[in-house]
């Protein structure tokens, strides 16, 4: 029982982490009908620079946090600028090569910056760990799974309740539409880049204190928010959520209770399970609203 | 190329309208006119304006508005922030006070817009989703409005209320440019009507001689051959 309860925590953790980069997958694909397959190399961007302004640069954490996010946005939103808009005919084949290309070159430029060593960082509390019935939940992961709720919860707020967020949906739904209306479809395509790239920073940021982080760090992280993201529906903003906690609890027990070899093997048995059995994920965004 | 040595005006208050069958040019100009084209030779000016290389955010500020072909609402959405979008660019210049009072007026033209305020746009019936089009182009405050078909796939009676709705607009000062098919309605309500044909202007006129013009009671009118002929007699 204790056994398993730790396994559980483990997942929940990790499987928050897989929950944001989730949520970033599905909100650019909500937004623009493109999988960024470099969204993993911006959580990578993001877990190295926190880790290199909290660390050599000695900024407070909550500075870190917010100077790494906005800069890797940046990075996000300048990458939509030069290699997405500039394409002449932007079909979606085109484009998801485009994002393949441009995950080599962000991790040719992180290995350039930061090296081939790991590097890692304390955990944001010193406050011991919590014991549950003989398991032990650390204060990051509480942290973690906390940082997840606050961005789901902003992100709901922001698609429900401002102006910018409806219209960026209303791009989603018709871009023609859209246009006509006086919205000005391609800022708001630049905004979902920046916001869903600023969300994979978050996953970095917070994934930062558990896990060695190298420059190859992001690859792997971005195949397994993809699979959450499919795993949940892709395009729902609590599928992703659903999707990732999901993975993470079962990879966590397929770990522990059968063996460590299947940890990454996990996330791509599901990923197959899901497109033959649901492929449209376990809350599909067809029949659902989009959020 | 769809269309090819057109000239038309639409002078300031007046119900312009044209006409002509399928694929005879007249969306074409109004995708020039509202941006969604994107290159077209010759000059096409608003106000004084020229609209050469503008896209559509640009020409809705500049004060015109298209209802487009097939409505194109945004269905998951709600009425409300159906037309609320539709003041996108009054929003962003800080004047919400004056979307507000937009929101006032497309209300009372169209009452039923606010019993539904709450429902998803997509479960309002073809015409009320008409209503809703035109709401929401009167929502970013143009001073012409463009219509597209706006009578397609609707019942008579909805298609009268709405040109009814679109009479009462140029009576407040709104300049109206109206592509039809439904051509009798349109002359009727228009002051000033285009004729297309393969894309260009065969006949052009006051309406009240337009309806009158053979030509066209026989292309579009729809008058049986018989009374055609009767009345060249």
């Amino acid at each position: 029982m204790q056994e398993i309860l730790q396994y559980i925590f483990s997942g929940i953790t990790s499987g928050a982490i897989y929950a944001v980069i989730a949520v970033g997958f599905s909100m650019l694909y909500n937004s623009t009908e493109l999988i960024n397959f470099a969204h993993g190399e911006f959580v990578m961007l993001g877990a190295l620079s926190f880790i290199t302004l909290s660390g050599p640069f000695q900024l407070p954490l909550l500075s870190a946090f917010f100077l790494s996010v906005a800069g890797v946005a940046c990075i996000g939103m300048l990458f939509e600028r030069l290699a997405i808009r500039t394409v002449r005919e932007p079909n979606p084949i085109v484009l998801i090569i485009i994002t393949v290309g441009a995950s080599i070159f962000l991790r040719g430029v992180g290995m350039l910056v930061w090296g081939k060593d790991a590097h890692t960082m304390p955990p944001f509390s010193k406050h011991p760990p919590l014991d549950i019935e003989g398991a032990k939940l650390l204060a990051q992961s509480i942290w973690i799974v906390a940082i997840m709720f606050l961005m789901a919860a902003g992100l709901h707020l922001f698609y429900k309740k401002t102006l910018t967020g409806k219209a960026m949906q209303a791009c989603a739904i018709s871009q023609k539409a859209a246009w006509l209306a006086g919205i000005p479809s391609k800022f708001m395509i630049l905004l979902a880049f920046g916001l869903s790239t600023g969300m994979g920073a978050v996953a970095g940021v917070i994934i930062s204190p558990i896990t060695m982080c190298g420059y190859d760090m992001g690859t792997m992280l971005g195949l397994k928010g993809f699979c959450a993201a499919m795993l949940g529906g892709l395009g729902s903003l609590w599928g992703s959520l659903i999707g990732g906690l999901l993975l993470g609890i079962l990879e966590a027990l397929g770990v522990g209770l059968i063996s460590s070899g299947l940890k990454d093997a996990t996330a791509f048995l599901l990923l197959l399970f899901i497109l033959y059995v649901r492929p449209s994920g376990i809350i599909s965004s067809v029949n659902v609203e989009r959020f | 190329m769809a269309i090819k040595g057109v000239s038309l005006s639409v002078a300031k208050g007046r119900i312009i309208t044209l006409i002509g069958a399928n694929g005879a040019g007249k969306s074409t100009i109004l995708s020039a006119v509202s941006g969604l084209l994107k290159s077209w030779e010759g000059e096409i000016e608003f106000e004084g304006t020229s609209l050469k290389g503008l896209d559509p955010p640009s020409v809705v500020k500049l004060g015109i508005s298209l209802v487009p072909e097939g409505r194109l609402i945004f269905p998951p959405l709600t009425v409300m922030d159906n037309l609320k979008l539709g003041a996108y660019t009054l929003y962003r210049k800080n004047e919400g006070a004056t979307a507000a009072e937009t929101l006032e007026h497309v209300i009372t033209l169209f009452p039923i817009l606010s019993e539904r305020a709450k429902q998803p746009a997509g479960t309002l019936s073809g015409g009320e989703q008409q209503m809703l089009a035109i709401g929401r182009a009167l929502m970013a405050k143009p001073r012409l409005l463009l219509l597209d078909e706006p009578s397609m796939g609707l019942a008579p009676q909805i298609v009268e209320k709405i040109f009814q709705t679109l009479i009462f607009l140029r009576d407040e000062g709104y300049t109206i440019l109206l592509v039809e098919q439904n051509a009798r309605a349109a002359l009727q309500m228009a002051d000033r009507g285009y004729v297309f044909e393969t894309g260009s202007v065969v006949l052009q006129g006051e309406t009240s001689e337009l309806l009158e013009d053979q030509d066209v009671k026989r292309a579009f009118l729809g008058k049986d051959y018989g009374d055609f002929y009767e009345e060249r007699q």
